[in-house]
């Protein structure tokens, strides 16, 4: 044990250790593992069979495209929200404040069913929608509200703190140097957040790929084109097609992270430009 | 906001419109979003009126839910309180190879898709799974069963408690257990009356989250549940039920629980919050 750990005079790592990974192994590793074992049974020319029918492709499409709109919308959105939450002041901002994370406290089967009564044609939203002709619930625009719905906190919370970080000397520095208080967002602000702004990105898109409950309501689940991925593999497990679902899952968990590691990467890179 | 010279002001404020807009966009899309659907869920569960809503929620199916839910929450919970506390002390208060791994995998299951979850159950459990013969042989029923549901329930809110207690801990140091540890305490009265005293909120915190999501949890619980009205529907899934029988005052009636849920879950966070910072102890984890 020398080498595996330092010296310490507190008690308990042993236990404290065992226990963690004991805990770790069944409930998290061995069953994943199950997964990708499973998945192996299908061989590399069953697998690719599997994946590349024409109904898994178009709903990892619809799945992957309206996560993608959603964090989009979202770090839109999210970065005025944080924006306004660190820098004015207004009445009831506390309530506004706490009600930001309401998605991660809200059921998603509760927000499912209530978004897609809002947006349905007759709803109350929904129906001025639908009489410029734009139908909401049960096309793929449903989905993006829902994921949007089910991303909102994640931009915010993670901006939110590294703009108040911001410094107001900098600005102040930038302002008399004759920058317009755009071009001080532009060139002074906006780089120091923009690490930030991904990291929300990237946890809005991935929650968003995953996301089950709260999409399945309002997407209308018509197969090639409002069939989210997650579905599909339910549908195939509702027909005891366990080689089938596991392949699909495995393929969802490989695109998300070849997307993740490529932000990552990206945010690496944004870093090392912003200190030079 | 104290300490902003006048200079500030001047210098580097938006306009008055500027604000205006920003603030009102801001108003707006949080009102479209969120609160809207807030309102929806009492206004649909209360559509027909107080006795219908009363009625949904006395129907014994709709009872069952309520107390599998609860039950349900009552043994994940605890179950990745212990684990988290377990998990933090190795991680905060040693130096050991492949910690950053070890935090890694502890993340894990917040990267998997919760229809995922319950499927990496079914492959282990199911009757063509790898225990499934044993199981039957045994006849031992874990899939679309109540030890099913609670299983997949603890593995999608494993990291809740985790997480928020390794980032703590750490900042905290481990002088003052040292300092405990040898004055003579024990171990086990170090953790009690050192350790626990100084992460409580944060404790709390992740218990609070946690229990949300335990109690929420829809994808995972729906693959491992089966859907059996009475035994095996956790509130989240006699929600789908109602919903797809057309039974939308019952469905929002269960749904407005639910909702009731989340807004004191979002009170008691906010309260924490305050008595975190009011007692110094600072809260990490990023749905902060």
């Amino acid at each position: 044990m020398s080498q595996f750990r330092a010296h310490s005079v507190l008690p308990g790592f042993n236990l404290a250790l065992g226990y963690t990974l004991l805990y770790l192994s069944l409930i998290v590793l061995i069953p994943l593992s199950a997964l990708f074992i499973k998945s192996a049974t299908l061989g590399l020319g069953g697998y690719w069979d599997v994946v590349t029918d024409a109904r898994v492709l178009a709903s990892l499409r619809v799945t992957f495209f309206a996560s993608f709109a959603a964090a989009l919308i979202n770090v839109f959105f999210g970065l005025i929200v944080a924006w306004v939450l660190v820098r004015y002041t207004f009445p009831g901002k506390r309530v506004i404040d706490a009600l930001v994370d309401l998605p991660f406290a809200l059921p998603t089967a509760v927000a499912g069913i209530t978004l897609a009564t809002l947006y349905a044609p007759n709803g109350w939203p929904g129906q001025y929608f639908a009489a410029y002709g734009i139908k909401v619930a049960y096309t793929p625009l449903g989905i993006v509200v829902a994921l949007t719905f089910i991303g909102l906190p994640f931009v915010v919370r993670t901006v939110q703190p590294v703009l108040a970080d911001v410094e107001a000397e900098v600005e102040e520095a930038a302002a008399s140097l004759g920058a317009g208080r755009l071009d001080v967002f532009r060139r002074v602000i906006l780089p120091a957040i923009f690490p930030a702004l991904l990291t929300g990105f990237a946890l809005a898109f991935a929650r968003a790929i995953g996301e089950y409950g709260s999409v399945i309501f309002i997407a209308g689940n018509m197969p090639y084109i409002s069939e989210i991925s997650p579905l599909l593999i339910v549908s195939k497990l509702e027909q005891y097609d366990y080689a089938g679902a596991t392949a699909i899952a495995v393929a969802m968990l490989l695109i998300s992270f070849v997307i993740l590691f490529a932000i990552n990467a990206l945010q690496w890179w944004t870093s090392r430009r912003g200190t030079r | 906001m104290t300490g902003h010279s006048l200079q500030r002001k001047i210098s580097t404020h938006e306009s008055f419109g500027v604000t205006a807009l920003l603030i009102s966009i801001s108003l707006l899309y949080l009102l479209l979003f969120l609160g809207l659907p807030l309102i929806a869920v009492f206004v649909e569960a209360f559509s027909k009126g107080w006795n219908l809503y009363i009625a949904a929620l006395k129907e014994p199916d709709a009872w069952s839910a309520i107390k599998l839910t609860f039950l349900t929450a009552a043994i994940a919970v605890p179950a990745n309180l212990v684990f988290g506390v377990a998990a933090a002390w190795c991680i905060a208060k040693f130096e050991f190879k492949g910690k950053s791994l070890l935090i890694t995998l502890i993340d894990l299951p917040f990267a998997v898709s919760p229809v995922v979850s319950g499927l990496v159950y079914v492959l282990l459990f199911g009757a063509q799974g790898w225990f499934g013969h044993w199981l039957q042989a045994h006849d031992i029923k874990l899939l679309f069963a109540v030890p099913g549901i609670v299983l997949a329930t603890i593995f999608v809110t494993f990291p809740f408690i985790a997480r928020e207690l390794i980032p703590l801990m750490q900042a905290q140091g481990k002088e003052e257990e040292e300092a405990s540890v040898s004055l003579g305490a024990s171990g086990w009265q170090t953790f009690w009356l050192v350790t626990i005293p100084n992460i409580k909120w944060g404790l709390l915190y992740g218990v609070i989250l946690c229990n949300a999501r335990a109690m929420g949890e829809f994808g995972a619980v729906s693959v491992v549940s089966g859907h059996i009205r009475g035994l095996t529907n956790t509130m989240p899934l006699h929600v789908e039920i109602l919903y797809n029988e057309y039974n939308f005052v019952a469905a929002f009636a269960v749904a407005s629980l639910l909702a009731l849920l989340a807004l004191v879950t979002l009170v008691v966070k906010t309260l924490v919050e305050l008595q975190a910072k009011r007692s110094g102890e600072p809260l990490h984890g990023e749905t902060r």
